[in-house]
């Protein structure tokens, strides 16, 4: 990006309408992927100076355990259901918890999920971070989830979403070739780098959990309907366009006893639609980079 | 700019979890629980009792539905004991159509006032915990422990006083603790806490003070988040726990005996144009097969000697 200028200069400007389709596989229309978020908060973290961890002093127990709830109950509810319908998921890793519970990265693993970084641990924030230090937990990442599951990352969503100006042209040096903190489209798309090639992946806050329960306070089965009338939409219009969707999920929300039943409606809606291409966020990346980055590249110069 | 080098040590990146309270666990590998008469899902209701003073102290934090305006804040203060005076002999009654014990978290002071409803609460087979002294009771890191271990035995003291019974578990305000709390609850035998929402089962800690159990008071589900926070009508708030009610009985039945808990406010959940619904939720739990109603002290007393 563009330090200190008013538009970062992060892509150009291409409009939805009349944008060349993306064809997905098998003549899908919408790219269904699931972001499962697989987290480690620190009880006791160093502050940040740019921001605090937790809402109370330390321990914030019912911030803490309300986290700890994923690792020990919501994980094991949340990827049996996935795979009861055939969902992969794409792993927004806190990649300590390959260490703290390397149970749950196996699980993972085994099921075929993807692994990308989401920082070490989602109480250390890179806010303030100077470029080695970035480099630091950038090279943290890839050495530990290769080392954990055999995987080499290809993405980046920061640290609970915390960046530097640098983030994104270090990630594309390291040859990571999506960025999931760009939230201006339904599709993919390229992102201005210094060197290599990076392009955006819908991810969404809109219709992530954390948003649905506790910025728009949805009851359960509201949370289900907005995903089915986000997904109907995308894969309605994705037959002109083809579209991305993905479903941002935290264990210790979905994974709730009065929120698991409800969501499965949902895999079960999307699951047997016929129009998703039920993927991994990688698999999407891979299918734009080889057919559509060039052409995308030129039309947003 | 940089930060402190510190910041990229991790000196806590083992296997295992961060601090030595627990181990990590998952749910669905440990040893199936039982529960009596062959039940599956125990519903665990407590009610929290609490008594507000006027006059906030704000140390170490003001405490969820405390005083609002400027002094002298009528509408809270007196809102807030509504559920004192009358939500709570509303919810007596609803528990008792359906034979259910509970659990009733009480503030010290609510028994130093208020001992007569103390009396009804034990005469009617309920059980009492202790929920700190009044609603400036809270406790957070750097109150101090000697503090912390007045407030303790002074909330156990005052219950104990006016029920006849040393109280055997504990609900922090808002669930907040200070490092020392486990130790310091177990260390006057305290028998269970219920602060801790990681799980959806009871669960051992061991502290410097001794052993204690764990039942987690599932904060998402209670009244105040459903009602108050999110804002959800009375009748959603119904749906929602017996969509929680089907999922963990289906899991019960591959998994083992499971619990539900519900913390219910009686200045939130014993209002009149909300109890009808509350009512005909436990009319609907008390007819569903495999299920009984249960207080904190049964559960824990079932589930201890299984724990290992």
């Amino acid at each position: 990006m563009r330090e200190g200028e008013a538009d970062p200069c992060l892509y150009g400007y291409s409009p939805y309408r009349g944008r060349p389709k993306i064809e997905w596989p098998d003549g899908k229309t919408c790219a269904v992927w699931i972001s499962p978020n697989l987290e480690y908060y620190e009880l006791d973290p160093p502050a940040n100076p740019h921001r605090k961890s937790w809402a109370k002093p330390h321990p914030d127990v019912v911030g803490y355990g309300h986290r700890d709830y994923a690792n020990r109950v919501g994980h094991w509810r949340m990827a049996e259901m996935m795979e009861k319908h055939g969902f992969k998921g794409s792993v927004s890793l806190s990649v300590a918890l390959c260490q703290h519970v390397p149970e749950v990265v196996a699980n993972a693993n085994e099921l075929g999920w993807e692994f990308f970084s989401h920082g070490i641990y989602n109480t250390r924030y890179s806010y303030g971070m100077n470029e080695a230090q970035e480099r630091a937990i950038i090279e943290d990442s890839i050495r530990t989830v290769r080392d954990a599951t055999g995987q080499t990352i290809k993405g980046w969503l920061a640290p609970a979403l915390t960046h530097t100006p640098r983030t994104l042209d270090l990630i594309a040096e390291y040859g990571l070739t999506y960025t999931c903190d760009l939230y201006h489209d339904d599709q993919p798309g390229p992102v201005s780098v210094g060197q290599g090639r990076l392009i955006s992946m819908p991810y969404s806050l809109e219709v992530n959990d954390h948003y649905g329960f506790f910025i728009y306070n949805m009851s359960p089965r509201d949370y289900a309907d907005t995903l089915i009338r986000q997904y109907d939409r995308l894969a309605e219009e994705g037959q002109k366009s083809g579209t991305v969707m993905c479903i941002p999920l935290h264990s210790y929300l979905i994974g709730q006893p009065h929120r698991i039943g409800p969501f499965e409606r949902v895999l079960e809606h999307i699951a047997k639609d016929g129009r998703a291409w039920i993927t991994r966020s990688g698999d999407i990346a891979d299918h734009f980079l080889s057919h559509y980055y060039n052409r995308a590249e030129v039309l947003s110069a | 700019m940089s930060l402190d080098p510190v910041y990229l040590d991790y000196p806590h990146r083992k296997q295992g979890m961060d601090h030595d309270l627990y181990p990590w666990s998952n749910l669905f590998e440990r040893s199936p629980l039982t529960w009596a008469d062959g039940k599956r899902l125990l519903t665990w209701i407590v009610v929290d009792l609490e008594w507000f003073p006027i006059t906030p102290t704000d140390k170490p934090f003001r405490a969820p539905g405390h005083m609002q305006t400027a002094y002298p804040d009528y509408r809270h203060y007196t809102s807030r004991d509504y559920g004192n005076r009358v939500g709570i002999y509303r919810l007596l009654d609803a528990v008792e159509k359906v034979g259910a014990r509970i659990s009733v978290a009480a503030n010290g002071a609510i028994a130093q006032r208020y001992p007569q409803l103390i009396r009804d609460i034990v005469a009617a087979g309920h059980e009492v915990i202790a929920h700190s002294t009044d609603m400036n009771g809270t406790i957070a890191s750097g109150i101090g422990k000697d503090v912390e271990r007045d407030l303790i035995a002074g909330s156990l003291d005052m219950i104990e006083a006016a029920s006849g019974i040393r109280p055997g578990g504990w609900l922090s305000i808002a669930r907040s603790q200070s490092f020392d709390t486990p130790a310091l609850l177990a260390e006057v035998g305290v028998t269970y806490m219920c602060d801790w929402v990681n799980d959806d089962l009871p669960y051992a800690m061991n502290t410097a003070g001794g052993r204690i159990i764990n039942l987690p008071l599932n904060h998402e589900m209670s009244d105040r988040q459903i009602l108050t926070v999110q804002q959800h009508s009375a009748d959603s708030y119904c749906e929602q726990i017996q969509d929680a009610f089907a999922w963990l009985d289906g899991e019960a039945k591959a998994y083992g005996g499971r619990i539900l808990p519900l913390n219910i406010t009686p200045y939130i959940m014993g209002l009149p144009y909300r109890i009808g619904a509350f009512e005909r939720l436990l009319g609907w739990m008390a007819a569903q097969p495999g299920h009984a109603y249960a207080t904190g002290g049964n559960i824990v007393a079932q589930a201890a000697p299984q724990l290992g």
